[in-house]
C-alpha cells in the first residue's frame, strides 16, 4: 500500500518530433503499473491521456522526440523552466537519430517538394537532440526506451522527490 | 455561438501533435483548418541509396504504435521488387503478428483515448477505485486486451513495437511453438472482455453522419488486412500496384501532411475499420459473426462514431483468427528465402489499423533503393476528417463554445488519427487547395 502520508511526484510527459514509440510504450507499461504508479505520481501534463494539461510546478520532464523548430525549442525551454528536472527519452530525444536523418542530406536531396515544407513551415536549418537545446539532467535511452532503464529511473526520482 | 474563433492548439488523446481553427462570423463558419501539425522527417527520401535489407526496420520507425503495419508493407514491397515468392508459413505467421498488433492498437485507442467520451469524463485517470464501477471494470479489461495484444506479436516477431524478427523473405527467428498453448487458453479468456467493449462502443450513441465513401483492401477468401484488391464505394476495384493512379494528393497550405481524394471524381473518402467492417463483415471469422450478429446489423453505417464500434468487432475478429492459427500452425526451422538483387518495383499495401497503407519501392541491381514512397491512413482522412467539422459547425453553432470544442475533438478521435504517420511523405502531381 502507498504511504498516503507523502507527496505525489508530479511528471510531465512530452513528446517532440519522433514516431512517439517510448510513448505507446509507457501505455503498454500502465497495463501492469497503472494503479501503483496512479498512487505514486501525478500526472500534470500527458497530452496522449487527458484534456485538462498544465506545465507548473513539475518535479520531473520526460521528453522523447528530436527538436525540428525554433517553435519547438521554444516550448522545451519553457518545460525546462517548470520542471526541477528533466529526463530525455528514446533515441530521438537522446541522439536527434533518426528524426534527424535530413541533417545529412546534401543539396540533390532536397527535393522541390522537400524545400516546400522546409519554407512553408518555422523548420530549424538542423534537427537537433535535446540536449542541444536544453540543459538534460538524465537519460532513458532506446528506440523504443528500454523499460527497465525508465523503471530504475522513475523509482530514481520518486525517492528524489519523496514519494516513496 | 454567434461570432468568434475556436481554436484548439493541442488536440488531445490522439497520437502526434494537429490543431483546429475555426472562424464563425454572423452565425456561418467563415473557415475551418483542421492542421496536422507534427514536423516531417522525410524518411522517404533518407531511404535512398540504403541497401533494401535495412529499410523495413529503419521505414518502422515512422510510427510507434503501428509499426508492425509499415514494417510488412515494406517487406511486402520488397519482396515484389525482388520476384521473391513467401512460405506458407511465413504468411501465416504474418498473420497472426497483424492479429496481434491489431488487437493491441485498438485497445489502446478505443480504451486509453475514446473511453474517456464515452464515460464523460477527462482522462482514464480519473477513473476511481471501484471495482463495480463500469469505467473500473473496462479500464482493467483494457490492460489485459492490450498485454495479450503485445504478447501475441512478442511470441510471433519478437515486439510489438520495431519487431526485430520479421525480414525480407521471411523470418530472423521462428516462434517458439510451446508458447502457442498459453496464448490459446489467454485468448478464449479474453473474448468476454472483447464483447464487453462491443456493447459497450454499441450503446454509445454518439453520432455525426455525412455521405462519405470509403476504401479498403477486400480478399474474396477471408477478411485479410495483408492481401486483397482495393475496393471503394463507388464500384472500383483496383490491383494493389494500382493503388497510386487511383488517388490524387492535395497540398493543404496550412497542414504539415497533404490530403488525398478519387482521382477522378476528386471527392473525399474514409479509410479504416469502418471502412473494412462496411465492405468485409461477412468474411469476419465465423465464431465471430456467430457471437455478435446483433451488433454487426449496424453495418454499412455512415456515422463516424461507428468507427469505435467497429474497431471492437475487429478486436474479437483477432483473437478469434488467432485462436484458430495457434491451433493449426506447425512450425518448421524456415530461413528467410534470398536471392542475388535485381532492379526492380515492388508495391506493398496492407490495411494498418487506421487503414490502407501504401509502400512503394524501386531497386536497382545491386539492391540499392533508388525511389521509395508512403502513403498513409491519416493523410487519406485528412480531408473527410475536415469535411464532417465543417458539417457539424454548421449544423450546431447554436451551441456554446466550450461544447463545439469539446465535440470536435470527439469527432477528430473517433478517427483514431496519428499524426506521426501522416508526415513524412513527399508525392507528386499535387493540387493546391
Amino acid at each position: 500500500m502507498p504511504d498516503t502520508s507523502k507527496k505525489k511526484m508530479i511528471i510531465g510527459w512530452f513528446s517532440f518530433t519522433c514516431c512517439e514509440d517510448s510513448t505507446i510504450l509507457l501505455t503498454e507499461m500502465l497495463n501492469d503499473h497503472f494503479d501503483e504508479w496512479k498512487a505514486l505520481v501525478e500526472f500534470r501534463y500527458f497530452k496522449a491521456l487527458k484534456t485538462d494539461n498544465k506545465l507548473e510546478g513539475l518535479d520531473v520532464a520526460f521528453i522523447e522526440g528530436a527538436i525540428s523548430s525554433p517553435t519547438q525549442e521554444a516550448e522545451v525551454k519553457k518545460i525546462r523552466e517548470n520542471a526541477k528536472y528533466v529526463i530525455a527519452v528514446g533515441a530521438c530525444a537522446n541522439t536527434g537519430l533518426p528524426s534527424s536523418s535530413r541533417n545529412e542530406f546534401v543539396d540533390k536531396d532536397v527535393t522541390d517538394k522537400i524545400q516546400w515544407y522546409l519554407d512553408h513551415f518555422d523548420y530549424s536549418e538542423k534537427v537537433k537532440k535535446l540536449a542541444e537545446v536544453i540543459t538534460v539532467d538524465e537519460k532513458v535511452e532506446g528506440c523504443p526506451m528500454s523499460p527497465k532503464a525508465f523503471t530504475e529511473m522513475l523509482t530514481k526520482y520518486l525517492k528524489i522527490s519523496g514519494a516513496i | 455561438m454567434h461570432s468568434g474563433n475556436i481554436t484548439i492548439d493541442n488536440i488531445t488523446k490522439i497520437e502526434g501533435t494537429a490543431g483546429l481553427e475555426v472562424v464563425v462570423d454572423s452565425g456561418k463558419v467563415q473557415s475551418l483548418k483542421f492542421l496536422i501539425k507534427d514536423y516531417r522527417r522525410f524518411y522517404t527520401q533518407a531511404v535512398k541509396g540504403k541497401p533494401f535489407i535495412a529499410a523495413p526496420s529503419f521505414l518502422s520507425r515512422i510510427c510507434g504504435t503501428c509499426s508492425v503495419a509499415h514494417l510488412f508493407a515494406s517487406i511486402e514491397a520488397i519482396e515484389k521488387s525482388q520476384n521473391i515468392q513467401i512460405t506458407d508459413q511465413t504468411k501465416l505467421l504474418r498473420r497472426l503478428a497483424y492479429d496481434g498488433l491489431m488487437i493491441r492498437d485498438h485497445a489502446l485507442h478505443l480504451y486509453f483515448f475514446v473511453l474517456p467520451d464515452v464515460l464523460g469524463i477527462d482522462s482514464i485517470l480519473d477513473i476511481g477505485d471501484d471495482e463495480a464501477d463500469i469505467g473500473h471494470i473496462l479500464l482493467h479489461d483494457s490492460f489485459d486486451i492490450k498485454r495479450l495484444g503485445s504478447e501475441v506479436t512478442d511470441v510471433t516477431i519478437g515486439a510489438a513495437i520495431h519487431a526485430p524478427y520479421p525480414t525480407v523473405g521471411g523470418f530472423l527467428k521462428n516462434p517458439d511453438p510451446a508458447k502457442f498453448p498459453p496464448l490459446i487458453s489467454k485468448l478464449e479468456k479474453i473474448r468476454e472482455q472483447v464483447i464487453r467493449a462491443i456493447q459497450t462502443f454499441y450503446n454509445w450513441k454518439a453520432e455525426l453522419i455525412r455521405n462519405s465513401d470509403y476504401m479498403c483492401l477486400r480478399n474474396e477468401g477471408s477478411f485479410d488486412f495483408i492481401d486483397g484488391m482495393i475496393v471503394n464505394s463507388t464500384g472500383l476495384k483496383v490491383s494493389e500496384e494500382e493503388f497510386h493512379s487511383f488517388l490524387k494528393s492535395v497540398v493543404i497550405p496550412y497542414s504539415q501532411a497533404e490530403g488525398y481524394v478519387f482521382s477522378e471524381v476528386f471527392e473525399d473518402y474514409l479509410v479504416g475499420s469502418l471502412a473494412r467492417i462496411n465492405f468485409n463483415k461477412d468474411q469476419l471469422n465465423q465464431r465471430t459473426r456467430k457471437d455478435i450478429s446483433k451488433y454487426l446489423d449496424v453495418f454499412p453505417s455512415n456515422n463516424i462514431y461507428h468507427n469505435n464500434l467497429a474497431q471492437a468487432v475487429e478486436i474479437l475478429h483477432c483473437v478469434d483468427d488467432a485462436i484458430e492459427i495457434l491451433h493449426t500452425l506447425k512450425i518448421t526451422d524456415e530461413k528467410p528465402i534470398r536471392k542475388p538483387p535485381v532492379a526492380g518495383r515492388g508495391v506493398g499495401v496492407v490495411e494498418a489499423p487506421r487503414g490502407i497503407l501504401y509502400h512503394m519501392v524501386q531497386t536497382d541491381d545491386k539492391g540499392i533503393i533508388v525511389d521509395y514512397d508512403v502513403i498513409v491512413p491519416t493523410a487519406q482522412n485528412q480531408i473527410n476528417i475536415e469535411n464532417d467539422l465543417k458539417k457539424y459547425f454548421d449544423d450546431n453553432l447554436e451551441k456554446e463554445k466550450e461544447t463545439l470544442r469539446l465535440e470536435a475533438e470527439k469527432i477528430i478521435r473517433a478517427y483514431d488519427p496519428c499524426m506521426s504517420c501522416a508526415t513524412n511523405f513527399l508525392k507528386l502531381d499535387w493540387k493546391v487547395l
